[in-house]
C-alpha cells in the first residue's frame, strides 16, 4: 500500500494504542486520519450526538461533562494527549452519552466510525485487535471510576 | 533496598523533647502544618522520608511524616490532617505553645539512588507532605537528577495541599523551558476548575521516561499505590527502583511493641520507605 499520510503513518505506529497492528492496517487508518483542531472552549461533540467517530489526542485537554439544570456543568472526567476517546463507535445505535468540551486548545486525529466498522467486517483480524484495544479503554475507565467511588482521599490512609 | 539513616536521636528514643510552637499555617479545612523549634536549640536532623512521633500533652502521641527541608532542620515542620483525637489537639495547637517530639525515626527515601536518573514522584491526598523533603532536596541539587515528575491527585481542589507551591515547582523542578513536572489531578471538581479530573495513577501513560533509569517514590492510600505499582511497572520500570511509604499503627516507632508489623518488617523501624521487593507478598494481603 502506497504511503498516503506518511505523518499520521509514523505518529499511529509510535503511539501505544496502535502498536502491534501490521503495517498495512497502520497505513489504512493514517489514511483515514482527519486531522481536527478546536480551540479552548470549542466542543468535540454533545450528548445525544451519533457515535460517528472515534479520535485520539495529539495535544490539548478535553473534558467529558454533563449539564444539569440547577448545577451547571457536572465535570465527569478530563482526557489528556495520547489519550484515545469515543469507545461507542464500535456500536452505531450508541449516542454520546455525555458533552465533550475542550479546556486547552486541542490536536485530534479523527476516525470516520462507519469506515472502521465496514474494514472490520470484512477483516476480523483487524476487528478483534481493535476490540482488544478498546476494551482496554473501556477497562482503564471503569477502574477509574471505581477508584474515584471510593473516595480514597477522603479517609485516612 | 532502603538503609536504615545512620544518625539515630541522640536521647532516650522514648522520651520526648519539648519543641515550641512557632508557626501555624491552615493548609484546608482539616490540614494544618507546625513549625517547630527545640526548646534547647538543637536542629532535629532527618532524612526526607523519616517520621516522628508528636506528643500532644495529655491527649497523646501519634506518628507525623516530617514535611520540611532537612536543609533547614532548625525548623522541624510536620503536615497533620485531623483525623482523630491526638491528631485534632496537634491540628490545634497554637503559636507558641508546646509539643512533644521523639525521633527522628525509619527509612527514608533513596535519594542518593535515584541520583543521575529520572525521578517519578506520586502522592494522593495527605501523601504530599511526606514527599515534600524530596522536592526540596531535589530543588537543592536539581542539576544531579534527570527529568522529574510529581504526580499529584487529591479528592478536590479544595484538598489540595501547598498550591502555591505547586505553581513554583512547576518551574523550578523542570529542567527544560514548557515542560510541567508537576501534574495535579482531583477526583471531583467544580466547573470553575480548569486542571484534570481523574485518578491519579492516569497520568501516568504521558509521562516521558527513561524507564531503566527511574526511581519512583509514592505515597498515598494502600489501594493507589498497588494501582501505582501496576502502571509503573507497564511503563517499563523495574520493581526494585518502586518506592512506597507504608503506614501502620506505628506506637513506639523503635520497634518494641509490635504493633506495625507488617509481614516480617517493623514499619516504624524497617520502614516506613520499603522497596517493592522488601514488600513482596505482604502488599495488598487482607491479613496484615
Amino acid at each position: 500500500m502506497s504511503r498516503l499520510n506518511p505523518e499520521h503513518e509514523r505518529y499511529l505506529a509510535e503511539h501505544p494504542f496502535f502498536a502491534g497492528l501490521n503495517t498495512k492496517d497502520i497505513a489504512w487508518l493514517a489514511d483515514l486520519a482527519r486531522p481536527l483542531e478546536l480551540a479552548a472552549g470549542e466542543y468535540l461533540y454533545h450528548e445525544g450526538d451519533p457515535s460517528s467517530e472515534f479520535y485520539v489526542m495529539r495535544e490539548g485537554l478535553i473534558r467529558l461533562e454533563a449539564h444539569t439544570p440547577g448545577r451547571g456543568f457536572l465535570i465527569i472526567q478530563t482526557l489528556e494527549a495520547g489519550e484515545v476517546l469515543g469507545w461507542s463507535w464500535m456500536m452505531p445505535e450508541v449516542r454520546k452519552t455525555f458533552d465533550a468540551r475542550v479546556l486547552k486548545a486541542a490536536h485530534l486525529l479523527a476516525f470516520e466510525a462507519e469506515a472502521v466498522r465496514r474494514r472490520c467486517e470484512q477483516d476480523h483480524h483487524l476487528g478483534y485487535e481493535l476490540c482488544k484495544r478498546f476494551s482496554r479503554v473501556i477497562g482503564d475507565r471503569l477502574q477509574a471510576t471505581r477508584f474515584r467511588l471510593l473516595d480514597l482521599y477522603g479517609q485516612p490512609h | 533496598m532502603v538503609s536504615p539513616i545512620s544518625s539515630p536521636p541522640r536521647t532516650d528514643p522514648m522520651l520526648p523533647r519539648p519543641f515550641r510552637v512557632a508557626r501555624v499555617r491552615r493548609e484546608t479545612a482539616d490540614v494544618a502544618t507546625l513549625e517547630l523549634e527545640a526548646l534547647d536549640g538543637l536542629p532535629l536532623n532527618f532524612a526526607p522520608g523519616q517520621f516522628t512521633m508528636l506528643y500532644a500533652f495529655g491527649v497523646g502521641e501519634a506518628p507525623v511524616s516530617i514535611s520540611g527541608d532537612a536543609e533547614k532542620p532548625e525548623r522541624l515542620v510536620h503536615t497533620i490532617r485531623s483525623v482523630g483525637r491526638v491528631t485534632q489537639a496537634l491540628c490545634g495547637l497554637r503559636k507558641g505553645e508546646t509539643v512533644g517530639v521523639r525521633g527522628p525515626f525509619g527509612s527514608g527515601w533513596p535519594l542518593e539512588r535515584a541520583r543521575g536518573g529520572d525521578v517519578v514522584m506520586v502522592a494522593g491526598g495527605i501523601g504530599l507532605p511526606p514527599l515534600r523533603p524530596v522536592i526540596y532536596h531535589l530543588l537543592h541539587h536539581r542539576k544531579e537528577y534527570g527529568r522529574v515528575y510529581l504526580l499529584y491527585g487529591a479528592r478536590t481542589p479544595d484538598d489540595l495541599l501547598f498550591p502555591e507551591e505547586l505553581k513554583r515547582w512547576q518551574h523550578t523542578l523542570s529542567l527544560a523551558p514548557g515542560s510541567s513536572p508537576v501534574l495535579v489531578t482531583v477526583d471531583r471538581a467544580p466547573e470553575s476548575w480548569d486542571g484534570a479530573v481523574g485518578v491519579v495513577t492516569g497520568l501516568i501513560p504521558g509521562l516521558r521516561l527513561d524507564p531503566a533509569h527511574t526511581t519512583a517514590m509514592m505515597v498515598g492510600p494502600e489501594v493507589m499505590m498497588r494501582f501505582t505499582v501496576t502502571g509503573l511497572l507497564e511503563r517499563g520500570l523495574k520493581a526494585p527502583d518502586l518506592y512506597l511509604s507504608m503506614e501502620r499503627n506505628m506506637k513506639c516507632a523503635v520497634g518494641f511493641c509490635g504493633h506495625c508489623q507488617l509481614g516480617p518488617h517493623f514499619v516504624c523501624k524497617d520502614g516506613p520507605v520499603f522497596a517493592l521487593p522488601q514488600l513482596n507478598g505482604w502488599l495488598g494481603r487482607k491479613e496484615v
